[in-house]
C-alpha cells in the first residue's frame, strides 16, 4: 500500500514537492563561505574536478547499526556502502567527525560493529553520542568505555588541527521533560573556559548529535539552551557547526556561522511537519541509497573558504 | 496494524482529494473495521501505548495500587521517565513494555528520555 502510494504521488507533484524532493535527493551540492555567505559553485562532479588541495574531513552520521525495520532491513550494509566510498577515496580525509548516533539500540555487538567496520577506513574518527547510544543500562556507560577516554563529562572533548579548533560536545544526556537537546550548566562552563584564551581569528568547528539552532520544536528537534552555546562563539570570525539527528540536509547562515546536518546512512526521516511525528521513513527500495549518504568538508588555508559537500550512496 | 493504519493515513495525506474520497468509500468497511479494532485496543484499561512518538492516552487516571503498562508500536525506541525520577524505564524498543504500579496518590507527570518533548500524566485517586 505504501508503494502504491508513492507512485500516486509521483503523478501530482507541485513544484513545491519537486524541490523538496531534489533537497532530499541531495545529489552533492559544493557550498564554499567566505566572509560569511555561502556560494554554490557546482554540481558534485565540477566539485570535484576543482577539488582544493586543502586540508580534508569526512562527517558521517546516525548509522544506527542494529536497525533493521521497514525503512531499511539492513543498516550496517548500507554504512558498509558508505565506507566503501571513504576507501574509495582518492586523497583520504584527515579524519571522520562522527555526529552520533552510532548505534540504534547502544548494545555492545552493534559497537563491536561499528568499531570493525569504521576500522576498515583506516581514518581516525571522533565521535559524539547521539541519544540511541546511551540507552545501554547504565546510560552511557557502554558509550564511554568505548569513546569516552580524554573526553569530560558525558564525553565532550576539544582539539586542534590544521588551524582549526574542533569541539565535539554532547546534547543528548540528563533531557528534561517537554524540553529539547540540553548541554547543561557544566558542560557549557566547560565550553566557556575551552574557547576563553583563543583569538577571533581561530576558525572554529563545533559538532554534536541534535542541532545546536531549533529546527523544529514540535519534534525536538534543536538544543534548550544551544543559544547559549551559540553566543559564546560569535566573536569568532568562523565558526562551522555539524549536526545529526533529522536525517536530512539543512544548511543555514548566520553572521560568521554556518549550520549544517547531515544525511544518516541508515534511513530517512520527513521533512519537518510533513507527517504526523519523525521516524523512519519509508521510500521505495530502489529509491533508498539516493536518501542516505554522507559530506566532505574542504578547508582552504590562507583565506579560509570551507566548502562541505554533501553525496548521496548513489548518484 | 499500526502500522497499516499510518500507512493509510499518509497516503490519505498525499493523495487529490477526489482520488482520497475513491479510496475512502473502496475501504470504508476496512477501516471502519480498524477503527473499532483500535477503539477496543484503546479500552484496554491501564495501558498506555506509544504511536508515533505520541502517549495515548496522554492523560491517565488510576485508582491507587493501580499497575499502569507502557507499550512501544514505533519503530524507534522510546523510555518512560517519571519528572520526579521515581521511576524510569529501560529504553523499549518495538513492542517492548514497561510496567510500573503506583502505590500512592498524586499527579505522575512523565516523558520520553530520548524524545523528551513527547509527555504524559498519570493521575493516581
Amino acid at each position: 500500500m505504501a508503494k502504491k502510494g508513492l507512485e500516486d504521488r509521483g503523478q501530482g507533484l507541485g513544484r513545491r514537492e519537486v524541490l523538496e524532493c531534489m533537497v532530499w535527493a541531495g545529489t552533492g551540492v559544493l557550498w564554499t563561505v567566505s566572509g560569511g555567505v555561502p556560494h554554490s559553485v557546482g554540481l558534485i562532479g565540477d566539485a570535484l574536478a576543482a577539488e582544493p588541495t586543502g586540508f580534508t574531513f569526512l562527517q558521517m552520521s546516525d548509522s544506527h547499526i542494529g536497525f533493521d525495520k521497514a525503512a531499511n532491513p539492513d543498516a550496517l550494509a548500507t554504512l558498509r556502502e558508505a565506507v566503501a566510498i571513504v576507501k574509495a577515496m582518492p586523497v583520504k580525509p584527515s579524519f571522520i567527525i562522527h555526529t552520533g548516533d552510532i548505534t540504534h539500540l547502544s548494545k555492545p555487538a552493534e559497537f563491536d560493529n561499528a568499531d570493525k567496520v569504521f576500522g576498515e577506513t583506516g581514518v581516525q574518527v571522533h565521535w559524539v553520542p547521539g541519544e540511541h547510544d546511551i540507552i545501554d543500562v547504565d546510560r552511557g556507560k557502554a558509550y564511554l568505555d568505548r569513546y569516552g577516554r580524554g573526553t569530560k563529562g558525558a564525553g565532550w572533548y576539544s582539539y586542534d588541527d590544521h588551524g582549526i579548533h574542533f569541539i565535539g560536545l554532547v546534547n543528548v544526556v540528563d533531557l528534561k521533560g517537554g524540553g529539547l537537546g540540553n548541554f547543561g550548566a557544566e558542560q557549557l562552563a566547560w565550553l566557556e573556559a575551552d574557547l576563553k584564551d583563543r583569538s577571533n581569528s581561530t576558525p572554529i568547528v563545533v559538532f554534536a548529535h541534535i542541532p545546536l539552532q531549533v529546527i523544529y520544536k514540535e519534534w525536538g528537534w534543536g538544543t534548550e539552551d544551544g543559544t547559549q552555546a551559540l553566543s559564546l562563539l560569535k566573536r569568532f570570525g568562523s565558526v562551522t557547526i555539524l549536526n545529526g539527528h533529522i536525517h536530512q540536509l539543512a544548511q543555514k547562515v548566520e553572521g560568521n556561522m554556518t549550520f549544517h546536518t547531515a544525511l544518516s546512512t541508515a534511513f530517512p526521516q520527513p521533512a519537518p511537519g510533513t507527517a504526523p511525528s519523525p521516524g523512519p521513513m519509508l521510500v521505495p527500495a530502489d529509491k533508498l541509497r539516493s536518501f542516505l549518504g554522507l559530506s566532505t568538508v574542504n578547508v582552504v588555508q590562507g583565506n579560509k573558504p570551507l566548502a562541505i559537500i554533501d553525496r548521496t550512496l548513489v548518484a | 496494524m499500526k502500522n497499516l493504519i499510518s500507512q493509510c493515513r499518509n497516503v490519505a495525506a498525499r493523495l487529490p482529494l477526489s482520488r482520497a474520497l475513491m479510496i475512502a468509500m473502496l475501504l470504508g468497511p476496512i477501516a471502519g473495521a480498524l477503527l473499532a479494532y483500535g477503539a477496543v485496543a484503546a479500552q484496554e484499561p491501564n495501558v498506555v501505548t506509544i504511536d508515533n512518538f505520541t502517549f495515548g492516552p496522554k492523560e491517565l487516571t488510576v485508582p491507587v495500587g493501580t499497575t499502569v503498562k507502557w507499550v512501544n508500536h514505533d519503530d524507534i525506541p522510546h523510555t518512560v521517565a517519571n519528572k520526579d525520577k521515581l521511576f524510569r524505564s529501560a529504553a523499549l524498543d518495538t513492542d517492548d513494555s514497561y510496567s510500573y504500579t503506583f502505590a500512592s496518590a498524586g499527579t505522575f507527570d512523565y516523558f520520553c528520555g530520548l524524545h523528551p518533548y513527547m509527555v504524559g500524566k498519570i493521575i493516581v485517586k
